[in-house]
């Protein structure tokens, strides 16, 4: 009977509920006299009393044991939220319990143990989603559905307690100058890039010489490692701004947000311009020759066939950018750029690794949101070549 | 009338096409064979200058294309490819409609041409105006691909090897179709094919052309029974050639009185298609009949005639 066993219950299902059974085992949360010693590590069972513990622990089951069927995926996607909710109420009722009487100075962290289990629930939620294959209309609004949930946990201060949301409660207004900071680099350069990029990638595509002369710089561009980048902005620019006449009162300076910006955009140019050629050139030749032929403009091909056709590829080039730009502009917090970089780099220098947490986390799901968002952009940008989807 | 006026076209010092000179009359379909690298889809593509002649000249009813603008003369010209390239991301309806809407008209009257076209190629607009090209079988996309290069009444028609791309047996179909609506409309079409037998099928004229240049410019008949190269005599396949000339005679052009034995052909049929009934049922004639009522009969003596070279083509 193996191979109707096996029909029934998910092979993926089946391997995260045995790696969560390890994962058990693992700290769940840490204490720590204060926000720089290592912690001690607890386990999940006694993170606090039993008539906390075991509604979680039964949540987390459950959810685990939802995920097992092969057939129901809306079941297994259910079960993932289930657990992950479980997981949250043993956080609340973890560092509640776990900071009674612990000192004032006590800090709360998540420890390893829940890092596992948020990782192989989010698989199970994944495998689930990818099951059921929703369109991106779907997806958009499963994806806005997650932020705002999220967003109503964070915001109702049930977690306020642990050590990560300490760092930011001392540090709020820092937290959002340097939100706006990151997305303005990351999005901003992004704008940049595009408005250099795409012509150039139009011009690129009608000239062969001037794409085997760009694309080769642009590619030994990409290849300088991020930190040098921004290194070799700072003399450059202030050469520019020391002796270009009113360069300096136009804020041209060595450090700061002008050189982090000029490096992004730098990097950001590759993925446009050679995704912008790609595009251009998805058009089968014979269609050309065809629009050609029938006496369009070029002008008019490229606008009426080889952009729409070309566009889903180009966003792509888009997508790469964006996430690659907001991943990259924490090092921008090194040379006084902003961003959550300065939160990852304070933390670094404290060894307080729930700050370096507090500029990486954010980090990291803004380029989630931004690839989910991108891909579902992506995929509307296809032109229809077929009436009934 | 398009006049072709001594065209030559030089890559790298080699004439790709050399002086060829000819005359295409209005409403005939003109088709000019050649194996690859002969030089004949540069020369069809002369005609609409995606490809600028070195020297020489076309003419269009008198009027030189080299004085036009470019795009404005391609609008003039249908122009239909192997592969049809289509507009994936457009409608059949869309595709059709593309030069009519580069010419300005008005939606109703595109709808309404778009709708006329579909009709004549045996497609039901309201079955396919809305389909994209993805969704059409290999034939219907060819005839959508030669909707959309009538949909303005050009002047000419180019077709650069229109029915490459397809299987033999909806080749045939869209030759015999293509013909009809060329005397439906009247059109002028100059047609580059690798294939004497399409050309022979559908040519009122043929032209063959061997390294550049024009060999031999006739009717199907002349080329066959009177090849002007040994390169053309091979193109027309030596043994062959009986039978290619018989595939050009109908039956009635032979019609004698009197009766004969056995199933009746149609008057329509070819001297081929008679000659291989006689061969099938070990006949010595046929009986021939007209919308089903017997009107004479063709013999194997009759067909034979027929088939040798020197006798003069009817």
């Amino acid at each position: 009977m193996p191979g109707r066993i096996k029909s029934v219950v998910s092979g993926p299902g089946l391997l995260f509920v045995s790696l969560s059974l390890v994962a058990l085992y693992a700290p769940f949360m840490t204490l720590a006299a204060n926000r720089i010693v290592a912690g001690e590590g607890i386990p999940v069972w006694d993170v606090a009393g039993p008539e906390a513990v075991i509604p979680g622990f039964a949540g987390l089951l459950a959810g685990l044991v939802l995920g097992l069927p092969a057939a129901w995926q809306v079941l297994r996607l259910t079960g993932a939220m289930i657990g992950i909710a479980a997981l949250i109420w043993l956080l609340m009722e973890g560092s509640t319990s776990l900071l009674e009487g612990a000192g004032t100075y006590a800090r709360v962290s998540l420890g390893s143990g829940f890092w596992c289990l948020l990782a192989i629930l989010l698989l199970l939620a994944a495998d689930a989603l990818s099951s059921l294959s929703p369109g991106p209309k779907m997806r958009g609004a499963l994806l806005a559905v997650a932020i705002v949930v999220s967003a109503l946990v964070l915001w109702s201060g049930a977690l306020t307690d642990l050590s990560i949301f300490r760092e930011y409660a001392s540090r709020q207004d820092a937290f959002f100058n340097a939100a706006w900071r990151h997305l303005g680099l990351a999005f901003g350069s992004l704008v940049v890039a595009a408005a250099i990029g795409f012509p150039l990638g139009v011009y690129c595509h009608r000239n062969e010489g001037l794409r085997s002369a760009v694309l080769p710089v642009l590619s030994f561009l990409q290849t300088i490692p991020s930190l040098a980048m921004f290194g070799i902005m700072i003399p450059l620019l202030a050469w520019v701004s020391s002796t270009i006449p009113g360069a300096k009162e136009l804020g041209v300076v060595g450090i700061g947000f002008l050189p982090a910006f000029l490096a992004l955009v730098i990097y950001s140019l590759l993925p446009v311009v050679a995704n912008t050629v790609a595009g251009l050139e998805a058009t089968p030749i014979v269609t050309l020759d065809a629009a050609r032929g029938m006496g369009m403009t070029r002008h008019q091909r490229l606008i009426q066939i080889q952009l729409p056709l070309g566009l889903p590829v180009m966003l792509a080039g888009l997508r790469i950018v964006l996430v690659q730009n907001i991943g990259l502009a924490v090092i921008a917090g090194l040379i006084g750029g902003g961003g959550f970089g300065t939160f990852v780099f304070q933390g670094l220098n404290q060894t307080a690794t729930d700050l370096i947490l507090l500029g990486a986390l954010p980090t990291v799901i803004l380029a989630l949101i931004s690839a989910i968002t991108m891909d579902i952009l992506v995929e509307l940008a296809r032109p229809n070549q077929m009436r009934h989807r | 009338m398009i006049e072709i006026d001594n065209i030559t076209k030089v890559y790298d010092g080699r004439p790709a096409v050399d002086s060829v000179s000819m005359t295409i009359e209005s409403a005939t379909i003109t088709a000019i064979v050649g194996t690859s690298g002969s030089g004949k889809s540069t020369l069809l593509r002369m005609v609409n200058r995606l490809v600028e002649p070195t020297s020489g000249q076309v003419r269009i009813n008198g009027e030189p294309t080299a004085g036009l603008p470019k795009n404005a003369l391609r609008r003039r010209i249908g122009y239909a490819i192997q592969g049809h390239g289509l507009f994936p991301h457009h409608t059949v309806a869309r595709n059709i409609g593309a030069v009519p809407r580069l010419l300005g008209w008005d939606n109703d009257k595109i709808h309404t041409r778009v709708n006329e076209l579909l009709d004549l190629f045996s497609m039901p607009p309201d079955e396919f105006r809305d389909r994209y090209p993805a969704e059409l079988s290999g034939g219907q996309q060819q005839r959508v691909g030669v909707a959309r290069a009538l949909a303005s009444r050009p002047d000419l028609l180019l077709m650069d090897e229109p029915f490459g791309a397809l299987d033999p047996i909806i080749r045939t179909r869209a030759q015999t179709d293509l013909h009809r609506i060329q005397r439906t409309l009247g059109s002028t079409i100059l047609l580059v094919t690798h294939d004497m037998e399409e050309a022979i099928q559908l040519g009122d004229q043929v032209a063959v052309m061997d390294q550049g240049q024009l060999v031999q410019h006739g009717t199907p008949a002349e080329i066959i029974t009177n090849p002007a190269t040994e390169f053309v005599a091979e193109m027309v396949g030596g043994v062959d050639r009986p039978l290619r000339l018989l595939s050009l005679l109908s039956v009635s052009q032979i019609l004698e009185e009197g009766a004969a034995e056995g199933e009746p052909i149609d008057e329509k049929s070819s001297l081929r298609e008679a000659l291989s009934v006689c061969l099938w049922s070990g006949r010595n004639a046929v009986p021939v009949e007209r919308n089903g009522n017997p009107i004479g009969r063709v013999t194997l003596e009759a067909i034979r005639s027929r088939a040798e070279g020197t006798h003069e083509p009817g």
